[in-house]
């Protein structure tokens, strides 16, 4: 350390706190944040990995067999594991998003943050932007695995996969926020919400079977949901080659309304928190 | 285009802290009870009071972590139930109920913190704190393996990352050794007269509270009871000691009844025997 270094830094220089660039800075030094800790434990890295890697695994090999065995299901090829893909790749981001959040809370670092001039949208911001790196660095390997050992390749789906995965990641991040939202207001006693609201999607979104399949009174809920219209659309394309455009319009209509409902959700729920007193009681 | 448009260490203007009858009820608590006070430019004041007093209430809504139920928080002119933001750079704050992330390295922690309070020298600024707060040894090692006496060092590092007008600290010696605690509150004196810094503490430590504070103010079940200087307190109660007050007032001995009963010298007195 040099004593000229040293000696510029007895004053700060303090950088405009407001605006776009200002906003950047604070979410670049949370993303910054992240991957020091992504940085800091092996485990964590290879953790991100291992869960997709197992389910991949598992569904393929059930694919294979079932491939081999009835003529109908055959045709299918891709499918199951398919569906794994893309449910894993709306379930990592919704986890990702949560995780991070749920960290500061272990970490007992939301005081400080909350004080500091980090925006709450600019936290938010930064938690989608982590959650995506987060899933990339998940996923990617896992669908190279799926080509090698299955023969499964993600990009068959063709430009529909850009946004396939639009649509689950803007739906995983306002299920991410909703989350968030319920545990700043209730602590971590609601962590175990956190971890299973991706779930409710499983069985209503019609993941591994048709929306047909689907009681009458239940599939307006399903085609509620985003997600059904892309398993939807990854079934069309796999078993029929077409691709139905207007349903991921629809789709990507519906995320943009679940966004803001999250957003608000997340608003109401730190304002709620803020009056509770519950945000100087996470610190204790 | 250079965006380094402003340095902090020029002198605020501002009433740095305006607090008017502000109550803060928790269900059927009341947390904080209609408290009024103002905290002028460049001095050093000290929330005093026992536990639940609502020392660090107060604090929390002082930095926006919590909305008052009624009255209103004005730091530097801006309402913090709204407006916190206006402000935020200006300020920061010490807690020992938080934590900086533990898995990262103190110097990790301190560029996110340097990035967030928008320090353009932040490795500069680390260096030049680390070397002040006698932690240069200890920047690339993990947070959560630090001493409680270094962790606190640490946390003064990032609650001076920004050169902060208002430095709101909560309990800043609690859990230390005397000798840490002692060389803690010695750095705070100095950074409070070389920043001409405001600074509000919240404790229940008298020594600190002497050695720190230009004005006490005295806090029990919300309420305050008294608002002086340390020395002014003493002689009014006619004790020895600020602890000697404090034990007056949460006791509910009035400075009336404590002047009639007692004159300085048989408080002295009974000290002694």
């Amino acid at each position: 350390m040099s004593a000229i270094s040293t000696q510029s830094g007895a004053v700060p220089v303090i950088l405009p706190p407001s605006g776009l660039r200002a906003s950047l800075r604070r979410i670049g030094a949370m993303v910054r944040r992240y991957t020091y800790l992504l940085r800091s434990s092996g485990i964590r890295l290879v953790e991100l990995i291992y869960w997709p890697f197992l389910q991949m695994l598992t569904w393929g090999f059930l694919q294979k067999y079932l491939a081999g065995t009835t003529s109908p299901l055959a045709q299918a090829a891709g499918v199951l594991i398919g569906s794994v893909l893309l449910w894993d790749i709306l379930f990592r981001s919704k986890i990702g998003f949560s995780t991070t959040f749920i960290e500061e809370m272990w970490a007992r670092n939301l005081g400080n943050l909350l004080t500091s001039p980090l925006r709450p949208f600019e936290l938010v911001a930064a938690l989608s932007v982590w959650s995506l790196i987060r899933l990339g660095v998940s996923m990617v390997p896992v669908a190279v695995a799926a080509y090698f050992i299955f023969g499964f390749n993600l990009l068959d789906l063709g430009l529909a996969l850009i946004p396939f995965f639009a649509v689950l990641v803007l739906t995983s991040w306002s299920l991410g926020l909703l989350s968030a939202g319920v545990i700043l207001r209730y602590g971590l006693g609601a962590e175990e919400f956190a971890w299973s609201l991706a779930f409710v999607l499983l069985p209503l979104s019609c993941v591994y079977y048709p929306v047909a399949v689907l009681p009458d009174w239940l599939q307006p809920v399903a085609l509620a949901l985003p997600p059904t219209h892309v398993f939807e659309g990854m079934r069309a394309i796999l078993l029929h080659g077409t691709f139905n455009a207007s349903e991921l319009w629809w789709a990507l209509a519906l995320n943009a309304i679940y966004l803001l409902v999250g957003y608000m959700a997340f608003r109401w729920f730190l304002q709620r928190a803020r009056i509770n007193g519950s945000l100087l009681q996470l610190g204790e | 285009m250079d965006e380094r448009v402003s340095n902090s260490l020029q002198p605020a203007e501002t009433i740095p802290v305006a607090v008017k009858n502000l109550t803060k009820v928790y269900g059927t608590v009341t947390a904080v009870d209609s408290i009024s006070f103002t905290l002028e430019p460049r001095t050093t004041v000290a929330l005093l009071g026992g536990n639940g007093a609502g020392k660090t209430t107060t604090i929390a809504m002082l930095l926006g972590l919590v909305v008052p139920t009624s009255g209103e928080v004005r730091v530097f002119g801006a309402d913090m139930s709204r407006d916190r933001y206006g402000v935020a750079e200006r300020l920061n704050f010490q807690s020992p109920y938080v934590d900086l992330p533990m898995r990262l390295t103190v110097r990790q922690n301190l560029t996110v913190y340097g990035g967030l309070y928008g320090v353009a020298n932040v490795s500069e600024r680390i260096d030049f704190l680390a070397e002040d707060l006698q932690i240069t040894q200890l920047l690339d090692r993990d947070t959560g393996k630090l001493s409680a006496g270094q962790k606190t060092r640490v946390g003064l590092a990032k609650a001076l990352l920004n050169a902060p007008e208002l430095l709101l600290l909560d309990e800043p010696t609690a859990s230390l050794d005397p000798d840490t605690a002692d060389w803690i509150r010695q750095k705070l004196k100095d950074y409070a007269h070389a920043r001409g810094a405001t600074i509000l503490l919240a404790s229940h430590n008298m020594a600190e509270v002497e050695r720190l504070a230009d004005r006490v103010i005295m806090l029990d079940a919300g309420r305050i009871l008294e608002d002086e200087a340390p020395k002014a307190l003493i002689e009014t109660y006619g004790r020895e000691t600020l602890e000697d007050v404090f034990l007056d007032v949460v006791r509910g001995r009035s400075r009336h009844a404590v002047q009639g009963k007692l004159a300085p010298a048989d408080a002295r007195a009974r000290k002694i025997s």
